[in-house]
């Protein structure tokens, strides 16, 4: 962007600032970091936001950052890269190459901070100088010796973390140094980088034993980088600082893959252009015969961007088409065209039309339940991508370059995809969408809605939450938006904490039908003290709002809360942008409204002894109360 | 750019200079002058001195070496340091 440019902008965020209209000015500063996501900028961008984070819904995140280097320069850039993402992200650096202490007191800064996300950034210098440096002096068994003792170092730090903390952890591996043997160390089996390979791997098993705690592969990204282009050694043996000044954007742009997806601030649904993205050229105009699309150019640069779309739906995420296409000759060529990859039953939703994009983009979010927010948009034409930047803030616009080139790229590399956990629900996403489609399609044909209801043979299982089952229930919790009665947000280790508190419940809810298995799609975690039981967190997956679920579990509940001595059911209703679905749930099941917050927030009672509730004779209910049994009924 | 005279690039580089530092020291733009310094400018420390040459690195693609790193003690001085880089690369 030109210095004109980048000052006629700024001017722009200046006034919209001064206006008071806020959401224009964070639209604004994203064009401006899009574009000029500098080191230089992040003090501004930071800076701005300063004057208006109180006034837009940014999500919060407190993230500690544990290091045995200089990284403070990171520090702007990680703030206004998360803040243009609308992450308010507080970041607190420990003491220089204290990190172990830090970690191993449990009365430490970094506890105090009581940190969301983690990150333990350090060097193979700095936690094996023995094998960075001094390899070529080790004896085999030295060597041995050494790898042993890093890694167990590793281990006590990440068991230490898992005592004191619940926040997740993000752990850097160990990068490769240039082989102090010169070609040779490749040639052996014991060479220095092999030790190092040994050491990571050891590393990613010891973090899969503890839930929460995630692998950034470092090594991987320094040498993807380029090793020699992403080190400074200079600033490193003045400063002690090792990032050369091209590498800060690309490490903020790691770490960000995993905050996304850590504070929920990911997509669910990748809507997709067809002509001259899914293939070259266009399709009313060329014919089927005449796009381009297959293994040679330049058919090839589309069929490989069509891999990595088919990769994003592998790891979960919905397709969409929104295309501006004669609708039979489209899937007819999704359908028939002997190279495509992508075939419709990839898709969950298709708009092709002669609408607009932003309002084909509203109805794919509505159809498949879901905000705008978890919608990401892919188009060749930037006409496109600004209409629906300008119209629809809330969708993730996809920033492609000019050529088709550098569209799988783009993809691979946005942060609002990543996961770090896939669970068997994940996997079969598209699937249970095409099973709701049935769903839907029955319900118009039944008479009534009782009928409709009847007809789905629905089955309920409710289970104490499981080791297994644990990733999912929290991943629903940072995942449900709109029936969710207090959106709160839990990671794994909070949720196996609460399962072990005293008269504290976390029950996972599985769903059922004719149509197949929806997997867990429910979440109830309630709290019973004296008389009282007290629902902390109801929340149901969209997949399966308007079912009746919602009255099957909070049967459960009164009856569950009752048989332990309890006299009162009760939970707050606490209302957000969202969860308008959800907000009747208390009223409706003649639950009394019995106190508010400052929040609008409405705390619900039920009398036990009075009131009943009626669950339809329709849903069938399966409760388990041991993890024992809860395992046979799965089996 | 052989066309550019000497002094449009000096201005060039200058308000390049002047607009990076003030986005890294946070502080406006007209409060900015060449001979500007650790010494006039609050929160002209140690970390936002590194921070500023990152983004100078980063900005004019150049690199400085640790003894040039302590000599950068004003914009007058940055200047013509990175002018001199540039023309070193055969840029300017």
């Amino acid at each position: 962007m030109s210095h004109d440019q980048s000052k006629s902008l700024r001017t722009q965020i200046e006034t919209f600032l001064g206006d008071g209209r806020w959401t224009e000015a964070h639209a604004r500063l994203g064009e401006l970091w899009r574009r000029e996501g500098k080191p230089a900028a992040a003090g501004y961008v930071v800076f701005c936001y300063e004057r208006m984070k109180e006034r837009l819904p940014l999500v919060h995140c407190k993230i500690g950052l544990l290091r045995s280097m200089t990284i403070e320069p990171l520090v702007p850039i990680l703030r206004s890269t998360s803040l243009v993402s609308g992450i308010d992200a507080s970041i607190q650096v420990g003491q220089f190459n204290s990190y172990a202490q830090e970690i191993l007191d449990s009365s430490s800064a970094l506890y105090s901070f009581n940190p969301d996300i983690v990150v333990l950034a350090v060097q193979t210098r700095d936690v094996m100088p023995e094998i960075s440096e001094g390899y070529a002096d080790l004896s085999p068994a030295a060597v041995q010796a050494a790898i042993d003792r890093v890694v167990e170092s590793f281990a006590a730090w990440i068991r230490a973390f898992r005592d004191h903390s619940n926040a997740s952890l993000v752990v850097h591996n160990l990068e490769k140094p240039p082989a102090s043997q010169g070609v040779l160390d490749a040639q052996g089996e014991n060479g220095q980088l092999a030790a190092i390979d040994q050491a990571n791997a050891k590393l990613r098993a010891i973090c899969r034993e503890h839930r929460g705690v995630y692998v950034l592969d470092y090594d991987g990204l320094v040498s993807r980088h380029g090793a020699t282009r992403w080190h400074d050694e200079s600033k490193w043996l003045t400063m002690r600082m090792p990032f050369a000044a091209d590498s800060l954007l690309p490490m903020v742009s790691e770490w960000m893959k995993f905050i996304h997806p850590l504070t929920g601030t990911v997509c669910k649904i990748l809507a997709v252009d067809l002509d001259n993205t899914l293939w070259g050229g266009v399709l009313g105009e060329d014919g089927m015969e005449g796009i381009k699309l297959g293994p040679e150019y330049p058919g090839a640069f589309y069929r490989a961007l069509q891999r990595a779309i088919l990769d994003l739906y592998r790891r979960g995420i919905l397709l969409a088409v929104c295309s501006k296409n004669n609708h039979d000759e489209a899937m007819s060529a999704l359908q028939r065209h002997p190279e495509m990859l992508l075939r419709p039953e990839h898709f969950a939703a298709f708009r092709i039309n002669w609408q607009d994009k932003a309002q084909n983009l509203r109805e794919i979010a509505a159809e498949l339940n879901l905000g705008a927010d978890a919608v990401a948009f892919l188009d060749d034409n930037p006409v496109e991508r600004e209409r629906v930047r300008s119209d629809m803030p809330e969708v993730k616009v996809i920033d492609v370059p000019d050529h088709v080139q550098g569209f799988a790229k783009a993809l691979r590399d946005s942060p609002f995809f990543e996961r770090l956990t896939l669970s068997a629900e994940d996997r079969e996403l598209t699937r249970m969408y095409h099973e709701r489609q049935e769903r839907s399609t029955l319900a118009r044909s039944s008479a009534s809605l009782e009928d409709f209801y009847r007809s789905l043979e629905q089955e309920i299982l409710i289970a104490p939450v499981l080791p297994e089952t644990v990733a999912r229930v929290a991943q629903l919790t940072q995942k449900t938006n709109q029936y969710n009665v207090t959106t709160r947000r839990y990671t794994e280790p909070q949720i196996e904490e609460f399962a072990g508190r005293p008269g504290w419940e976390v029950f996972s809810v599985r769903v059922k039908d004719r149509f197949g298995d929806n997997g867990i799609v429910g979440v109830l975690i309630s709290r019973t003290e004296n008389d009282l039981c007290d629902i902390d967190t109801f929340l149901l997956s969209c997949r399966v709002i308007g079912r009746r679920i919602e009255t099957a579990m909070l049967r459960f509940a009164a009856e569950r809360s009752k048989a332990q001595g309890a006299r009162f059911l009760q939970g707050w209703f606490v209302p957000t942008k969202k969860n308008g679905p959800v907000r009747a749930l208390y009223s409706s099941h003649n639950f009394k409204a019995i106190a508010t917050k400052d929040t609008d927030a409405t705390l619900w009672r039920l009398d036990l002894d009075a009131e009943n509730i009626s669950c339809p004779e329709w849903i069938r209910v399966h409760v388990t109360n041991d993890s024992h049994r809860a395992e046979q009924a799965r089996a | 750019m052989s066309q550019t005279t000497p002094t449009a690039q000096n201005k060039r580089v200058l308000s390049k200079i002047l607009a990076m530092a003030a986005d890294v020291f946070q502080v406006p733009e007209s409060t900015l002058e060449p001979g500007s310094s650790p010494d006039t400018v609050g929160s002209w420390d140690s970390l936002h001195h590194l921070n500023f040459v990152l983004a100078l690195e980063d900005g004019f693609g150049v690199q400085f070496s640790p003894e040039e790193i302590e000599q950068l003690l004003s914009i007058e001085l940055t200047v013509a340091l990175v002018e001199e880089k540039l023309k070193g690369n055969g840029d300017s």
